[in-house]
């Protein structure tokens, strides 16, 4: 553990570590573009340059490991003068098009000049031109004129992703990012060049032009989209609906924690939100008789519901949980289970194609808490049915009512006809989840639930992580949490496990972590930004 | 007339051929060096104060010595024959006509830093050198030479001749390695050093062809008699390419001590026409430019240096009294605004922008500003590099303009923008 003194302050940082970091130990921005932490040094963009004692010039910050007994300065006049220098190199050939870029309130270029910069142009002579607005693939857009070729995107191919599409063609100020024949940029982390792209030149074709980055609210939130339970933002645009085409949700991106996806999302993670806005969310309950929907409210629907639960002895009900309810709905679930005395309950319900699986982030299990799930214990009780026994039972008329959560049970890997007839045959369907789809076209009830996004709440992912998700914006319509649902029936039918009183996924998780011997000891604010992983 | 050295074959008939090499003396070095342990080699080499002939000139002793004590990864020995410096071609005549000097320095090279696979990086456009310098390798193998217990020896060393695809920069040592090991042409962040971690990831030492020449030389006659040839700090004499207004441009060979002076108007036979010298070039067009009152200096690595150039490659050029000054500097900035790999901002952009303010100044759309810019900007991006290629093109940025200064000042003045 060497240590050395930044900026007249001492600090010991770990071996190996180079002086950006160590810089950051004490509070000093060291500026830079080409470095970036899980990227292989490249020492070309030369912004990160500090003095150090006994060094005759200044150093690059990000390939100087920290010494024992280095002294280092991030601010004197020679620094502060190399930087300034810097930038109006970077800056020389830049097109300056910020007021239409739509990098702009994200740039670099932007912040650093205005932090760094602030020197009088000098620079009269044509800039070097190169191709604008360029599709290199299909989530990613080059603008080469933008780009400082800090080289960042084509590390990350070679050294992440080891798809290599990406190389820097030319030489000089003709120097340009761009695709080796025949190749484009399809690889399934593609997305993260433009998170790491410092500047306008790799931008989101999703995401461009739709809203100005200044005008997103942001939310620590966990992917969805497989049991790998990536660590994102979800950026959110409420109060314009103007743009964006009205989509409240604007963009997700990735969240760093070292232990689950460290910096990266696949691009199936970080476009995988547009049902989150889409026009089959269920937004209201809705009753349903003789084929035809009725809006309901929930002053209508939950009596009705609970009526129905009564009506049906608990061997003839069937409970289908979802491995993308959190580990408080699921919570939820089981308890009012045990109430009813339901041993019908399961959560497994096997895919329709095997989901596809890498050594890198994705799983195959495609969905976020099926860890949580099992943890939970949802599963069938003693002579329960499991997921395939109920729908079995349902096709031999012996399951009177059937509460499906979230599945659409005609794509799965059973035959649809099976499915559907089965549906048929049972006196009460329930569906309950955020979109419609041809299980919830047939059920007599419909409860729309609150998008993950819309609500808080834990997910484990595949390793053991507990992780919290947070309210990014507020439910859909008529919509609620599904632990909420689940409350408001156990409430109503006079059970008096305290999760039924709960008003926060806070107060469910903490009944969790008090039965649950895995989630021992675990609390929201335990949890942190990082998750924990649970004890069994 | 000094005892040539490394040209002593040059005029010698088929002196390319392994047996009139060998006929030559040639090899005695190398049945020399066989027989020696690998750190007296190095040792005789310290002594002989051979200095990289390619353009650093860091001593080569010392620069084998890099190589981490105790290693036992691969180590490669590759050598420089890129030149690809503006005023430079001395190695060309080396391996055109006395490629198995080279081929037998490196054997003793190889056999002191313990390497056994050595790469020639020739400059693709060398083709004519490359075909003569690949037939010469195939001889040596065909006679024990080169592969595996050579000689009987328990000695194992291999060839291969790469031919580059044409960039300045892979004559620069970590540029070449990349390029050698089928990347882009980039130089590498510094540290790890090529001893340490160069070609592939192994310890390397890359050294010139004409460094590698003097080898065969240093063995058999001693190191001390090569240091008795120059001066206090440097051995051995040197070649010099001559180009530009002189009488008889061509190659030189005189000790290091030889003064610049001596090379224009002994050597060459002075400035043709009877017209004045106007400004030298002494070491290859990254040097910075002299005047005619600055060419009393030796031509080793001290000398043009006290005068705020530098050696180089030994590059000379030389102008006359008909060269204008801005056209030359827009030249140069040309060949570096192309040549730059492109890889640090500050040279990537700076190169660019300083040719073209020297060629809107040649075209007579200079403005007053523009010399102080070209300055400003060629002084604050020195030293912020990762390779020294930009410190090379502002050399000539800088001392164009100082050293002569009123010419670009004239022309600007003509301008209708100034």
């Amino acid at each position: 553990m060497p240590k050395l003194t930044i900026n007249g302050k001492e600090v010991e940082v770990p071996e190996g570590t180079n002086l950006i970091e160590a810089a950051k130990a004490v509070g000093a921005e060291v500026p830079h573009y080409c470095y970036h932490p899980a990227l292989s040094i490249a020492g070309q963009c030369r912004l990160c340059m500090v003095d150090i004692d006994k060094v005759p010039r200044p150093q690059i910050a990000c390939n100087t490991q920290a010494t024992e007994g280095m002294v280092v300065h991030t601010e004197t006049e020679r620094v502060l003068a190399t930087r300034r220098s810097m930038m109006e190199f970077h800056l020389i050939n830049h097109p300056l098009d910020c007021p239409v870029c739509d990098q702009a309130g994200e740039c670099y270029l932007q912040i650093y000049y205005m932090k760094h910069g602030l020197y009088d142009p000098r620079m009269i002579d044509e800039k070097v031109h190169k191709p604008k607005a360029v599709p290199i693939g299909p989530h990613v857009m080059l603008d080469a004129e933008r780009c400082i070729l800090c080289s960042r995107c084509v590390r990350f191919c070679d050294e992440i992703t080891h798809t290599g599409e990406l190389g820097i063609f030319q030489r000089g100020d003709q120097s340009e990012i761009g695709l080796f024949p025949g190749k484009a940029l399809e690889n399934k982390y593609s997305g993260n060049v433009i998170d790491i792209c410092p500047v306008g030149a790799l931008t989101d074709r999703d995401f461009r032009f739709q809203v100005r980055v200044w005008y997103l609210d942001t939310a620590k939130s966990i992917c969805n989209g497989c049991a790998r339970g990536c660590n994102i933002e979800v950026h959110t645009n409420r109060n314009r609906p103007h743009h964006n085409q009205g989509r409240r949700v604007a963009r997700l991106k990735p969240r760093f924690n070292a232990e689950v996806n460290q910096w990266w999302v696949c691009d199936e993670g970080r476009y995988g939100f547009k049902w989150m806005d889409d026009k089959s969310r269920l937004t209201h309950p809705l009753h349903r008789a003789g084929g035809q929907g009725t809006e309901v409210s929930w002053d209508g629907a939950l009596p009705e519901l609970v009526t129905r639960l009564q009506g049906c002895p608990p061997d003839e009900i069937g409970f289908l949980a979802s491995p993308r309810m959190s580990n408080e709905d699921l919570w939820t679930l089981k308890r009012l289970a045990e109430h009813l005395g339901v041993r019908n309950l399961d959560f497994r319900v096997p895919p329709r194609a095997p989901g596809d699986e890498d050594d890198f982030l994705i799983r195959a299990d495609k969905n976020p808490n099926s860890r949580g799930a099992e943890l939970a214990g949802v599963g069938p009780g003693p002579g329960g049915r499991d997921a395939a026994g109920m729908l079995r039972a349902a096709r031999e008329k012996r399951l009177k009512l059937l509460w499906i959560f979230h599945h659409d049970l005609a794509a799965t890997s059973w035959p649809e006809a099976e499915v559907l007839g089965a549906i048929e045959n049972v006196e009460t369907v329930i569906f309950q989840g955020t979109n419609a789809n041809d299980i919830s076209a047939r059920a007599h009830l419909v409860l729309p639930s609150a998008a993950c996004v819309e609500t808080e709440g834990t997910f484990t992912n595949f390793q053991g992580r507990v992780q919290r998700f947070r309210t990014a914006i507020p439910p859909l319509g008529e919509s609620w949490p599904d632990w909420m649902i689940l409350s408001f029936i156990g409430k109503a039918l006079g059970a008096s496990d305290p999760v039924f009183t709960a008003e926060r996924a806070e107060q469910v998780f903490n009944a969790l972590a008090a039965a649950v011997p895995a989630f021992g000891g675990m609390t929201y604010r335990a949890l942190g930004d990082a998750g924990r992983m649970v004890t069994a | 007339m000094a005892e040539r050295i490394l040209t002593r074959n040059f005029d010698v008939k088929n002196a390319h051929t392994l047996r009139v090499y060998r006929g030559g003396g040639g090899y005695q070095g190398w049945e020399k060096a066989k027989g020696m342990e690998p750190g007296v080699i190095a040792e005789e080499v310290k002594n002989s104060n051979l200095r990289g002939l390619g353009g650093a000139g860091f001593p080569t002793g010392v620069k084998w010595g890099f190589i981490p004590k105790g290693s036992t990864a691969p180590r490669y020995l590759v050598v420089n024959a890129d030149e690809g410096e503006p005023g430079t071609f001395k190695d060309r005549y080396l391996m055109e006509r006395d490629p198995h000097a080279l081929i037998e320095g490196m054997l003793i090279a190889a056999r002191a830093i313990g390497s056994h696979l050595g790469f020639i990086y020739i400059r693709g456009e060398y083709v004519q050198p490359w075909r003569i310098l690949s037939d010469a390798v195939a001889e040596a193998y065909d006679a024990g030479l080169l592969g595996k217990n050579i000689q009987g020896t328990g000695f194992d060393f291999e060839i291969v001749v790469h031919r580059g695809a044409g960039a300045y920069i892979c004559g620069e040592e970590t540029g070449l390695i990349s390029s050698l090991e089928g990347k882009k042409g980039w130089p590498k962040v510094k540290p790890p050093f090529p001893a340490v971690k160069g070609a592939f990831g192994q310890p390397t030492i890359v050294n010139n062809v004409e460094t590698l020449a003097c080898l065969p030389h240093i063995i058999n006659r001693g190191g001390e008699w090569f240091a008795g040839l120059g001066t206090k700090t440097q051995g051995g004499t040197r070649l010099y390419s001559v180009s530009g207004h002189v009488v008889r441009p061509g190659l030189v060979e005189a000790p290091v001590s030889v003064t610049l002076r001596q090379i224009i108007y002994d050597h060459c036979g002075g400035i043709p026409g009877g017209r004045a010298l106007k400004a030298v070039v002494p070491g290859g067009s990254s040097a910075a430019i002299l005047t005619p009152d600055e060419i009393d200096i030796p031509m080793d690595v001290d000398g043009p240096k006290s005068k705020g150039s530098m050696i180089g490659s030994a590059g000379i050029i030389v102008m006359d009294e008909t060269v204008s000054i801005p056209e030359a500097l827009m030249v140069v900035a040309r060949f570096y605004a192309h040549e730059s790999c492109g890889q640090c901002t500050p040279c990537r952009e700076s190169t660019g922008w300083i040719y073209k303010i020297s060629h809107r100044i040649v075209e007579g759309k200079g403005r007053k500003e523009d010399l102080d810019t070209i300055l400003d900007v060629a002084k604050r991006g020195a030293g912020t590099t990762i390779c020294a290629f930009y410190d090379g093109a502002v050399g000539p940025y800088i001392s164009y303009i100082e050293k002569f200064r009123s010419e670009f000042e004239d022309l600007i003045r003509s301008s209708a923008h100034a």
